[in-house]
């Protein structure tokens, strides 16, 4: 029998603008036996009458870190959850935390590669643990990031990404902008769709691990692509997200 | 009893309550949605409905094959059923079409040392679970939702539904049910998740 995973009380000491509508919160924990970068942690919020809600939300940090972690939460409008989080929360706050959960959507570095990455939104944020591990680690795995979001300032870890790929370490990341584009744009500038994933992908080989992680439409574009590309099926790993209401 | 903690400044929704119909049918941790989340470990397979098959296998005294005209022919129908998902979503009155486990059963003598069933998929997707969680019209292989060809992402051509555990238990794109004395743990309650997974008992991971 498996010990259970315990509720534990988590004190946030920071909280990070990420961009105008998702902020990251630092967390520090009691206990945390480590996690694997690509997991998850569930979060309790326990109303003065008992009436509680919880919410699974993927770890943002890399395991180096120790007993602390971040996670990175987008606020959706109708949520009831996010919206706390978002307007409430302060650093000094405490907050029930149980995980790490999810032992398949991992990536670590003893894992290797060629690693592919593709992300919509704030499904990048399993997929930043696995390169900020990357960095860690100082692997050099040919590693490419395919990142989807609406505008550039909707971009989640710009300035981080940029600076991770900056290293010369072997890491690329691609953007796509489908909403709008500032002038002067180089990147690609629409939804990911096939020929995208093929350009993106080609220099990683065949052998190539691929993670996906995002709205259900982009991630079964991006996993079937991929698929018809002549990626074996499981080397194709996915999570999916997304605002669950409309 | 220890003191719960207290989340500051915490109000919540509420949105369970008051809602007509709804109370005492929203499992603990969970929140109620109307739209229907997809979630899947890796590519959605797609097997062509020609070389399609449902087999019962394992603890059987003779195996059966079903093609897909043979197994809609099985003697289908609906369900109304409330559904929740370990992710934390719970959906109610889901209408599906499909054909109950106790009707496939009856197909096949079932080995009295038959104890445990082990769901297989497209994609190499399993799952467990005992017997009697899937017998008495516990279970179901349903086609159709919300009067539609079930979509692949939601598990088509067809997938089990064991509306009374998490929802990861029905498990997509099914083939096979095959029989043994002795549970095995499938796909994800090998990677942390609860061997039986009762959404009332809030069974969500190993421990729990």
């Amino acid at each position: 029998m498996t010990a259970p995973l315990e509720w534990q009380l988590a004190t946030v000491t920071a909280v990070r603008e990420e961009t105008p509508t998702v902020r990251s919160f630092t967390l520090r924990l009691p206990s945390w036996p480590g996690h694997r970068p690509g997991q998850h942690v569930d979060l309790r919020l326990t109303a003065e009458d008992g009436y509680s809600v919880e919410r699974s939300y993927s770890i943002a940090s890399e395991p180096e870190r120790g007993a602390e972690i971040d996670v990175t939460i987008e606020r959706i409008e109708d949520g009831e959850v996010s919206p706390f989080l978002h307007e409430v929360v302060v650093a000094g706050d405490r907050l029930e935390v149980r995980g790490p959960i999810g032992g398949y959507f991992v990536w670590e570095a003893s894992i290797g590669g060629p690693l592919l990455l593709v992300a919509g939104g704030s499904g990048v944020v399993p997929l930043m643990a696995m390169l900020r591990h990357r960095a860690r680690a100082g692997s050099h795995t040919p590693t490419r990031l395919l990142f989807s979001s609406r505008r550039l300032e909707d971009v989640i870890y710009r300035d981080e990404l940029d600076s991770l790929a900056g290293r010369g370490n072997g890491l690329e990341v691609a953007h796509t902008l489908t909403r709008s584009q500032p002038p002067g744009w180089t990147g690609y500038a629409r939804r990911i769709d096939e020929p995208m994933l093929a350009e993106v992908a080609a220099p990683l080989g065949r052998d190539v691990r691929a993670y996906i992680c995002g709205p259900t439409a982009l991630v079964e574009t991006a996993a079937n692509g991929l698929v018809t590309l002549g990626l074996p099926p499981e080397r194709v790993r996915t999570e999916r997200f997304g605002p669950s209401g409309t | 009893m220890t003191q719960r903690f207290v989340t500051r400044g915490f109000v919540g929704r509420r949105a369970t309550e008051g809602t007509g119909g709804t109370a005492g049918r929203v499992p603990p941790g969970q929140y109620l949605t109307s739209d229907f989340p997809v979630l899947s470990a890796g590519p959605t397979p797609r097997t062509p409905l020609d070389r399609w098959s449902f087999s019962i296998e394992g603890l059987v005294r003779e195996p059966i094959t079903w093609d897909w005209p043979g197994f809609q022919a099985l003697g289908p129908r609906e369900w109304t059923v409330d559904i929740s998902c370990v992710t934390k979503w719970t959906k109610l009155d889901m209408r599906w079409r499909g054909v109950s486990v106790d009707t496939l059963f009856e197909h096949v003598d079932l080995d009295p040392a038959a104890a445990f069933v082990i769901a297989w998929s497209d994609g190499g997707y399993t799952t467990n679970l005992p017997l009697s969680d899937v017998l008495n019209g516990q279970a179901f292989v349903a086609w159709e939702y919300d009067g539609k060809p079930l979509a692949p992402e939601h598990g088509g051509p067809a997938r089990l539904v064991v509306p009374g555990r998490y929802f990861w238990k029905s498990a997509k794109w099914i083939r096979g049910l095959r029989l043994q004395a002795r549970d095995e743990p499938g796909f994800w309650e090998s990677l942390g998740y609860h061997n039986r997974g009762d959404q009332w008992r809030e069974e969500r991971y190993s421990g729990d």
